[in-house]
């Protein structure tokens, strides 16, 4: 049982914070650097599944529990579409960023943050499930 | 099909909606997806698919009416101009693709609440529904782009939500036949966009406009004539084309029946569309189609699978199956008007899409309705069926009268009209063929109806027909399959103005 090993157990919580900082730093800094929503994505979904592996997926689930991360699957997709219907309602046609906000600099940065922030999400919420379902309990059905 | 879009602009709001119109098809059910997971109960899920469908049915009639009247639709996504934007552009044959699918769809929906009720666990029905809407977006998607890229990708979400669909089947094989088509279509949409990326390479260029322009300058080059081979190769893998067909049958035949259903009426019906738009406007300019000899490979193939498969669809036992091969066949009918390559042979090939669309989705429905009464689609347990459900046996009867291409069933028409493109372009010998053909039909139809009307039913055999939800759906296909067969020329006209479309792009 990985539960004794305390080497491993005492690193992982030094590390796990870290790589939460990392994938929100991965996931702003996209649009300027190297990186985005996917990557982000997988990141923060990682220092979930490195706290499964070393804690227990039971544990795990308390903290991200099914339900929730259902919500987050649905939440990043509706994220990205909505943001698309926004510049619609606004004026311009699908995921034309530059009517989100006064002038269209601005619009291109508030749209790629949101639709990157989007997917982020979803894909997050998309590797902590499939690890909890692979994991052995059903991580959709209770 | 001009009187819907006429009736669209005096809604609301029609003049801010409707150039949206070809984006709304797809984002639509798109973001109605993830909805189905946060309603999670099965009654509301299926309630909202079905308006979604509708909703989609709408909007697919009033473009094509538009591009009937007006002519073709372009949309830029995200306000970026093509080539260097993801461009939608509709014309007649994508136009006619769209209502295909959305008639379906909005078909199909009412047919649902009870036979997935039956066949898929509670706890599982929000799941289909919510892989139902992404497999409509996922082929509305292919549909309605002009971008050979974002076409791939609308591929894979419709690929993917049928693998799961199939799946969800109660037989265990379903999973089996579900991997297998998994395996099958990564390969067929990873051949694609290999091809597409040499495309790319050669033209940095992904619109498909755009792309029609600067094929013909490189034409000769090693990397298109490979680019050319994957594409087809790998929408062939899509479509089924024989003898890439081999997961077709499995598929269908263990799918919950309403996947069948929806699936067997227009996913190849939409992978075929995209060999077309591929290789008439994409490639249209160039003669590789001519010179490589594929025009004859398609031929060949398409003559094949018209006879192997109904002759293979002759000896099944399971019924669901022996309709899957019998699509493998029909198939190969839409292939030859590919391969004939004319205005008028382009015109069948596409006025059998729809008319193959109406005829099997009314025979999967019937077998849908026979699984949701006694359980089982094989040929064993149906003794006696045409007097114990004599609607659902009506129906399939109709879809198989005309599966043979009887006079006054739609059956008739797509052939008729391949027959006459055969003969304008002096292949007398494959009018024969399609003659042949019809009557291996024949014999697999009658197999079918020799059981069910001519074996009396065995004692306490279960009696009594489907819910009125799945009957009503099944004999309005089964009559649209007669209407159009009496009224060919609504079909004829908008296939021939598709046609025209694509062909227009030949030199």
């Amino acid at each position: 049982m990985m539960h004794q090993k305390v080497v491993l157990r005492v690193v992982s919580k030094l590390l796990i914070p870290p790589i939460l900082l990392f994938a929100l730093y991965v996931q702003w800094h996209g649009d300027f650097g190297p990186g985005g929503g996917f990557q982000a994505g997988v990141i923060f979904g990682s220092a979930f599944v490195l706290y499964a592996i070393l804690f227990g997926v039971g544990v795990a689930r308390r903290v991200a529990p099914p339900w929730l991360m259902r919500l987050c699957l649905v939440a990043g997709v509706l994220l990205y579409g909505g943001t698309g219907v926004a510049s619609l309602l606004l004026g311009g046609n699908y995921l034309d960023y530059n009517v989100l906000a006064h002038d269209p600099l601005h619009g291109q940065h508030l749209g790629i943050i949101l639709v990157e922030f989007g997917v982020g999400i979803t894909v997050a919420a998309a590797m902590i499930t499939i690890f909890n379902v692979f994991a052995g309990q059903s991580g959709d059905e209770e | 099909m001009t009187a819907f879009y006429v009736l669209f602009l005096f809604l609301p709001n029609a003049a801010a909606i409707e150039p949206h119109l070809s984006a709304l098809q797809v984002v639509i059910p798109l973001l109605a997806a993830p909805i189905c997971v946060v309603l999670r109960d099965p009654k509301l899920s299926w309630l909202w698919a079905l308006i979604v469908s509708w909703v989609v049915f709408f909007i697919s009639l009033v473009i094509l009416g538009k591009v009937l009247a007006e002519g073709v639709i372009t949309y830029e996504l995200g306000g970026w101009p093509p080539p260097w934007g993801i461009e939608y552009r509709v014309d007649a044959a994508n136009a006619f693709v769209l209502v295909i699918v959305g008639l379906i769809g909005a078909i199909t929906l009412p047919y649902a609440r009870a036979s997935v009720a039956r066949e898929i666990p509670k706890a599982r029905i929000y799941l289909f529904y919510l892989m139902y809407l992404l497999c409509l977006t996922g082929l509305l998607g292919i549909t309605v782009t002009g971008d050979a890229f974002n076409l791939f990708v609308f591929l894979e979400i419709s690929s993917l939500s049928s693998y799961v669909m199939i799946a969800l089947g109660s037989d265990r094989r379903a999973l089996t036949a579900a991997f297998r088509y998994l395996i099958m279509g990564t390969l067929g949409a990873t051949f694609y966009i290999i091809g597409v990326g040499m495309m790319y390479m050669m033209t940095g260029s992904l619109n498909m406009a755009d792309l029609s322009t600067l094929l013909p300058a490189v034409e000769e080059t090693r990397t298109v004539l490979a680019a050319f081979a994957f594409i087809v190769v790998g929408l062939g893998l899509k479509m089924a084309i024989f003898p890439l067909h081999t997961w077709l049958p499995n598929a269908y035949a263990y799918a919950p029946s309403v996947a069948t259903v929806f699936l067997a009426s227009t996913a190849t019906k939409v992978a075929i569309y995209a060999l077309l738009r591929l290789v008439f406007t994409v490639f249209g300019g160039t003669t590789l189609f001519a010179v490589t000899g594929v025009q004859e490979v398609l031929i060949i193939l398409a003559l094949a699978a018209i006879f192997a498969a109904a002759f293979v669809a002759v000896f099944q036992n399971d019924i669901k199956r022996m309709l899957a091969y019998s699509s493998v066949s029909q198939i190969g009918y839409m292939v030859l008007g590919i391969g004939l390559a004319t205005t008028q042979g382009l015109t069948g090939g596409l006025v059998h899409l729809f008319n193959h669309a109406m005829m099997k989705g009314t025979a999967f429905m019937a077998m849908g309705a026979i699984f949701y009464v006694i359980g089982s689609v094989q040929l064993k347990d149906m003794a006696g069926l045409g007097r114990r459900m004599p609607i659902s046996m009506a129906a399939f009867l109709v879809a198989g009268l005309s599966l043979f291409g009887t006079p006054v069933t739609v059956g008739f028409i797509s052939k008729w009209q391949l027959a006459q493109a055969s003969l304008a372009l002096g292949w007398w010998y494959i009018a024969v063929g399609i003659l042949l053909a019809s009557l291996l039909a024949i014999a697999y139809v009658w197999r079918v109806v020799e059981v069910t009307y001519m074996e009396p039913p065995p004692e306490g055999a279960p009696k009594g027909e489907a819910p009125v939800s799945m009957l009503v759906p099944m004999l309005i296909m089964a009559a649209a399959t007669i209407w159009f067969g009496i009224d060919g020329d609504t079909t004829l006209s908008v296939a021939q103005a598709a046609a025209e479309a694509l062909m227009g792009d030949q030199p």
